[in-house]
């Protein structure tokens, strides 16, 4: 357990899929227009879905 | 842990008008973070824009946001800290905003040192329009209105602030979002014109017509052609094309700042 | 006490009646016949605190004006015909943003560099329709040194209770011309000052016209957070494009100012009374033209003078009213006929109305004057 929750705010994604690309440990994954987060256990909490999102629709918390 | 964004931006503003992908975001996230590590009360800072995609940034941010004129950030923001220089100002636009139709504004608010932070979004195009060239497109780069390839050289936007008399440039890119607001506080922090230029992607009108096949793409080319100014004094010319230097470009912490200089013009006026 | 005198030119009372209104801020680009307000501002505003900026051009100093004037300060610029030309963008933006400001053209030749130090009153017309999209205006156009003050002090008032830029227009002739000037005392003239929100920052509404036809505009670092944009918008600020929103804007911005006509409205009669023919000038011109009444009175011509001295809102009314009892109107202005227009719309073809111009450089004198009084009556 990662210790992570994923959490994505589905008003703000536009699906550029910039978090699923750059995610260092697979963790998301696109939907079709929509990131998901299938792998949250192998978040390592890096940030950089969180960081590179253009968009405000993912954030990384601590659980 | 997660940033809490959404205190610094206008309740229901989200989503933000820029297109998937689009680098403006990134930059705006840096620009809250950056504000936030610089304590800045928003009641007390003044955010100026011209036209363009990057200039409807202040509109989503809960401070003092002036929209302008397309071009004329710079010189509303002159006035605003003129009149009022216990304001902090930031100024954001993009690069046709900021160095082409405003080009005389920047290089002069650059040349009088005047103590506000210019967050200069180059995405290489005027996007807002529809992908015409701007002066920062790539020569040979295709545009909406140069079909045959851009015969136009470049503005090297750090460059021209830099021998404009800006006393803080800096460089990054929307791919290094730690880099954007670590270099945005150092803007902030310094007493004069601070501008930071944040290479950007612009995939709905420039990518799409230059060979990126996605936001993705873009992004990469970026992250992978950014070179930290320090490791690039080790590089050959040969090994530097087609980089670009990232980090604090250049910085002056002698010249005086433009709004204490005028106070000293009021101190004589004033017989002092 | 003796009241503080001096001989001034036109451009230099200009400077000092912004001072005397309260003015803080100016910014502005070097322009011939314009540039003595810059130099006597330059030295009188930091003596009282205030800020003087010469911009690198023409739009950035209005751009410099419109920010500072969002500060709180009373702003001001001061240029001439091709300056007037590139602010006209901004000008635009002052009115739909609705930020006081005051902007002194002294009127050369035109178009373009025409004749940088002769006079002109050729863009009177400018004055009201020079920038883009539908907007109301308000002009002045003073006649002498002592009025040059005066109507700058008040340019100031009306930007500040109307929210909105405000034109002084004087031609070369006036702004260069020097006359003795006797200071008001402070108190003397009235000076209005922006009207500060009266709900705190959390409901502060900028464009709230529930506050009435010109809301109350707060100052950037006073507390108040908002957004001011060029684009069409809505109560709040932030830009619209709903339909019902976009045009309730637009009319009140203009109503504010048509609305209000007879506070703004400000004209000077000599021997209009009993006159079969009004010569309507305005400017160095009706120097002229009172010149010429005097003369055709001698001479049995029962002449008057008509003198706007708020040129926008035209003076609608009362000119109709004149037409009605006048056998006519001779319009004389630096110009190849611009204000004869207006007067020939509202006088609606009741009297004969003629044009004296002149565009040479020249002032119109008094005997080219009557000698078009004596052809039309």
């Amino acid at each position: 357990m990662s210790g992570a929750r994923l959490e994505i705010i589905e008003r703000n994604c536009k699906g550029c899929s910039i978090c699923v690309e750059f995610c260092p440990k697979n963790v998301l994954e696109m939907d079709v227009f929509l990131v998901t987060a299938p792998r949250p256990e192998d978040c390592i909490k890096c940030m950089q879905c969180e960081l590179l999102c253009p968009d405000f629709a993912i954030k990384v918390h601590d659980e | 842990m997660a940033y809490d964004y959404e205190k610094s931006i206008r309740p229901g503003k989200l989503p933000h008008i820029w297109c998937p992908g689009c680098g403006h975001g990134i930059v705006m996230k840096g620009l809250i973070r950056a504000m936030d590590t610089c304590g800045l009360d928003r009641k007390n800072t003044a955010i100026v824009s011209g036209i363009g995609c990057a200039s409807r940034l202040p509109g989503y941010l809960d401070a003092c946001t002036l929209h302008t004129a397309h071009g004329r950030a710079a010189a509303f923001a002159t006035g605003v800290k003129m009149a009022k220089p216990e304001m902090t100002v930031i100024c954001c636009g993009g690069d046709g905003d900021g160095t082409a139709i405003g080009g005389n504004h920047f290089i002069h608010a650059c040349r009088r040192n005047i103590d506000m932070t210019y967050v200069l979004m180059n995405n290489f195009i005027y996007g807002m329009t529809g992908g015409q060239f701007s002066p920062c497109t790539p020569t040979g780069a295709k545009a909406s209105t140069t079909p045959y390839g851009n015969p136009d050289p470049i503005f090297d936007i750090s460059k021209l602030a830099i021998g404009s008399g800006a006393t803080f440039v800096a460089r990054t890119t929307a791919a290094h979002p730690r880099e954007i607001d670590r270099l945005i506080v150092q803007g902030i922090q310094h007493k004069g014109m601070a501008v930071i230029e944040v290479l950007d992607d612009c995939p709905t009108t420039y990518g799409r017509r230059n060979k990126f096949r996605s936001v993705v793409d873009m992004m990469k080319h970026l992250k992978a052609n950014a070179v930290p100014i320090k490791a690039a004094a080790k590089m050959t010319a040969e090994q530097l094309e087609g980089k670009f230097l990232t980090g604090v470009l250049f910085q002056d912490t002698e010249k005086p700042e433009y709004c204490e200089m005028y106070a000293e013009v009021i101190k004589k006026a004033q017989g002092a | 006490m003796a009241k503080k005198v001096a001989l001034l030119q036109g451009n230099e009372a200009c400077a000092m009646g912004a001072v005397y209104a309260g003015a803080k801020f100016f910014g502005g680009y070097p322009i011939t016949p314009s540039t003595e307000v810059a130099e006597v501002l330059s030295k009188e505003l930091p003596k009282v605190g205030g800020k003087f900026i010469q911009m690198e051009d023409e739009i950035g100093a209005m751009a410099s004006v419109i920010g500072a004037s969002l500060t709180g300060a009373k702003s001001i610029t001061a240029t001439s015909g091709p300056g007037v030309s590139l602010k006209q963008e901004l000008i635009g933006y002052a009115c739909i943003a609705e930020v006081p400001c005051v902007i002194i053209n002294v009127m050369r030749g035109g178009p373009s560099t025409g004749m940088p130090t002769g006079p002109g009153q050729s863009d009177v017309m400018q004055a009201m329709w020079g920038t883009h999209g539908d907007h109301a205006a308000i002009a002045l156009v003073p006649n002498s040194c002592q009025e040059i003050f005066s109507e700058t002090v008040r340019a100031f008032n009306l930007a500040e209770k109307y929210r909105m830029p405000v034109q002084v227009l004087f031609d070369e002739i006036v702004g260069h011309m020097r006359e003795r000037i006797v200071f008001p005392e402070p108190g003397e003239l009235e000076v209005i000052d922006r009207e500060a929100p009266t709900e705190g920052p959390d409901t502060y509404k900028p464009y709230d016209a529930t506050k009435g036809q010109v809301p109350p505009l707060a100052s950037f670092g006073s507390g108040y957070k908002f957004h001011v944009t060029g684009l069409n918008k809505a109560d709040d600020g932030f830009p619209t494009t709903k339909a019902s929103l976009v045009d309730a804007e637009e009319r009140r911005q203009i109503a504010k100012v048509m609305d209000n006509v007879a506070d703004i409205e400000s004209n000077e009669e000599y021997l209009t009374e009993d006159a079969e023919v009004i010569i309507w000038a305005y400017g160095s011109t009706s120097r002229s033209a009172r010149y010429a009444v005097n003369e055709l009175r001698s001479q049995g011509i029962k002449a008057g003078l008509f003198r706007p001295i708020t040129l926008w809102p035209f003076p609608a009314k009362r000119t109709a009213q004149l037409a009605v009892q006048c056998k006519a109107i001779v319009v004389s202005e630096m110009n190849l006929g611009q204000m004869i227009y207006e007067v020939e719309r509202v006088a609606k073809g009741n009297c004969v109305v003629a044009g004296e111009f002149r565009v040479d450089g020249e002032p119109i004198n008094p005997g080219q004057i009557m000698k078009k009084v004596k052809e039309v009556i």
